[in-house]
């Protein structure tokens, strides 16, 4: 009894920023949600669902992309020399020394109508001189995946690590090719860097909203940008609170279910 | 299960390096169809490597692998007829062990019903019919090790090739797998390459075994033929345990026996089965079990060697004592074996005198050091198990 009271001692601090940071906040936000009128159903409109589905998509496709581009990897760098594999997890983290901001910024200027690659692939006719590389559907996809990518890849490459790759000889030896060997043995194998992965990739890409804002246009919108429109320009609370609740439900969903899955694995 | 009598695998002058390291250096032989062969050797040897070859996960730098005539060199793994049991088993982790059995037909995109009675047939070989739908993590090591087995044999392949597959288990649970594997050797009549470093393991179940030290086939022969002939002084220390001398031919006693002359040693009669003229260097070796122990003087007979000596220490083992007898200049080792109730007689102890004798056939001639041996000769006691003796003069 006396080391369960010690327990409760030490996670006490933890669980109280806990409370008063973050649960209270998220409580407010989803009791602001009924607070005007109308408001709940006005987030169900043609005009948020729209949106809502295409940020659904856009999350989806940069999943989906960060996972078949990890996965690779993952398998490749785990079996590579311990240099190389030290060598490609620096360049991995490397973006994280530099500001978020700054490098969506950067992408900004990169795809500019008057910067170097536009002019450049125009110049060598691989692209129309009317095509805008920057402020469309497809920039907001390529910089989320290239925001998002690392953190598809650490967990990935952390279980390619532990995987014991005589089963994939294994497999061949029982007739299967390393393509299969792959599909059949690896991708089980390393499970859960994949739910975790795909968990890493999918929360922050629901929740964009620097990056459509810099470098998406009007048809690129994601409900991020509608929540901030709500809050900075209309000033409409309840709406906004409405638009994140609904928000952290779609993210809350995905999780629930994946944890309920890996309890189901474990036992 | 049918009889297929088939398998038979040849190595033509295949060799592997990694990096400066020959790993396999132009090894040539054959394994007949339906062996139990064993490769041994230390570790380091290249037995692996050779097991690797065959299985298809290296190709070799030079030489070509055969299977029942046909070459597999440049196969890739999927597509030989051959199929491997791996050292730690190597069972797919996230599948019961029904589902790991069945892993090579489904592959092989076998009918379902088919995959059921195969798999069904082969749970009953392995006596696992209740664990079928267990994870391996849920299994013995025992238990494991059978499934891994069975997921090979099912595939039907012409050769089964074992990677050291009682290294993990402990000594109780090894002898019954030795068993085991004998007895599903003799019911699916298919070659096994067996892979070991263990001497005893090899030398209970193995038709024929190959003794690799240093990427090259020192000798291949039956258990018997390495353990009474061996060819070098590597085989002869591997392979059991035995008494070294080194000397030369002084005069041919007859035309089959001649008398060697030994350092720090009374001259010994040995039989001259390599034909060694006189002054011709010899390195002698005599198994310990071949010599006799008493304490009373034996009647000298023709044709034997007798010497005597001091026990310096007694090792009593239960069913046999290993003495070691200081006898001039050597130290021998020498076991007796109790065929009677011990405690009725009064045993031999340290610093008696002895007698002991020996048979001059039983002595055997060998290369004074293998090839490899005088390039490096320290690496014999590396390899060697901890009770060989080695010659007097090392003392």
């Amino acid at each position: 009894m006396r080391k369960r009271a010690r327990e409760i001692a030490m996670t006490l601090p933890s669980y109280g920023w806990l409370v008063l940071f973050f649960l209270i906040p998220t409580i407010l936000v989803f009791a602001y949600a009924f607070k005007g009128t109308n408001t709940i159903s006005s987030i169900f409109g043609p005009e948020y669902a729209v949106i809502l589905w295409r940020t659904i998509w856009l999350s989806s496709v940069t999943t989906i992309v960060c996972l078949s581009l990890a996965l690779p990897l993952g398998y490749f760098l785990a079996r590579a020399q311990a240099r190389i594999q030290k060598l490609f997890l620096l360049l991995v983290i490397m973006p994280f020394w530099s500001s978020f901001l700054v490098r969506i910024f950067a992408w900004k200027t990169l795809l500019h109508p008057e910067g170097m690659l536009r002019k450049t692939l125009t110049f060598l006719h691989i692209i129309d001189a009317d095509t805008f590389l920057l402020y469309n559907l497809g920039t907001v996809l390529v910089v989320m995946i290239y925001s998002y990518l690392p953190f598809a890849i650490l967990p990935i490459y952390a279980q390619s690590v532990k995987f014991n790759y005589s089963l994939i000889e294994a497999a061949q030896d029982l007739g299967a090719t390393e393509t299969s060997a792959f599909f059949k043995v690896f991708l089980p194998g390393i499970g859960k860097g994949i739910l975790t992965a795909a968990v890493l990739v999918f929360i922050p890409s629901i929740g964009a909203y620097v990056i459509p804002d810099v470098v998406g246009g009007t048809s690129s919108e994601m409900i991020g940008n509608k929540i901030a429109q709500r809050i900075f320009i209309d000033r409409n609370l309840p709406q906004a609170s409405a638009l994140s609740s609904l928000l952290c439900l779609v993210v809350l969903v995905p999780i629930a279910i994946s944890a309920y899955l890996h309890r189901r694995q474990v036992r | 299960m049918a009889k297929v009598v088939s398998g038979s695998v040849v190595f033509d002058s295949v060799s592997k390096s990694y990096g400066d390291i020959k790993a396999v250096d132009n090894v040539s032989f054959e394994i007949e169809s339906g062996q139990f062969f064993s490769i041994l050797g230390p570790s380091g040897c290249g037995k692996t490597t050779l097991l690797r070859l065959v299985a298809g996960f290296e190709k070799p730098d030079s030489g070509r692998i055969l299977i029942d005539g046909q070459e597999i060199t440049g196969l890739p793994p999927n597509q030989r007829p051959v199929n491997t049991v791996f050292q730690q088993y190597a069972l797919f982790p996230h599948l019961t062990v029904w589902e790991n059995i069945a892993f090579g037909l489904r592959i092989a995109g076998r009918r379902e019903e088919e995959i059921e009675e195969e798999v069904t047939k082969m749970l009953k070989l392995i006596q696992l019919e209740h664990s079928a739908q267990k994870k391996p993590d849920q299994i013995s090591g025992g238990q494991k090790q059978r499934v891994a087995i069975a997921r090979a044999l099912i595939n039907k392949p012409r050769v089964l090739l074992l990677d050291e597959p009682l290294a993990a288990l402990d000594l109780k649970l090894r002898q019954k797998m030795l068993l085991d594997l004998d007895l599903i050797h003799d019911e699916v009549g298919i070659t096994f390459i067996f892979i070991t470093h263990d001497q005893t393991e090899a030398m209970a179940v193995s038709d024929r075994i190959a003794v690799l030290h240093h990427g090259s086939v020192e000798q291949i022969g039956t258990p018997i033929q390495l353990y009474e002939s061996p060819k070098s002084s590597f085989v002869a220390a591997f392979i059991g345990d035995t008494n070294f001398f080194d000397g030369r031919v002084v005069s041919k006693i007859s035309k089959e026996y001649s008398l060697l002359e030994m350092e720090d040693f009374p001259n010994i009669i040995c039989f001259n089965d390599k034909q060694l003229s006189v002054g011709e260097l010899v390195h002698l070796s005599i198994r310990p079990e071949k010599i006799r122990i008493s304490r009373e003087q034996p009647e000298p007979k023709p044709n034997h060697n007798l010497f005597s000596g001091i026990i310096e220490d007694v090792v009593y083992k239960g069913d046999h004592t290993k003495f070691w007898v200081r006898a001039e200049g050597q130290r021998i080792g020498v076991f007796q074996q109790h065929s009677r109730f011990l405690l009725d007689e009064k045993p031999l102890s340290w610093n008696d005198r002895v007698w002991i004798t020996w048979h001059a056939d039983d002595g055997f001639m060998l290369e004074k050091y293998s090839q490899i041996d005088t390039r490096e000769p320290e690496t014999i006691d590396e390899t060697e198990p901890d009770d060989i003796i080695i010659e007097g003069s090392k003392e």
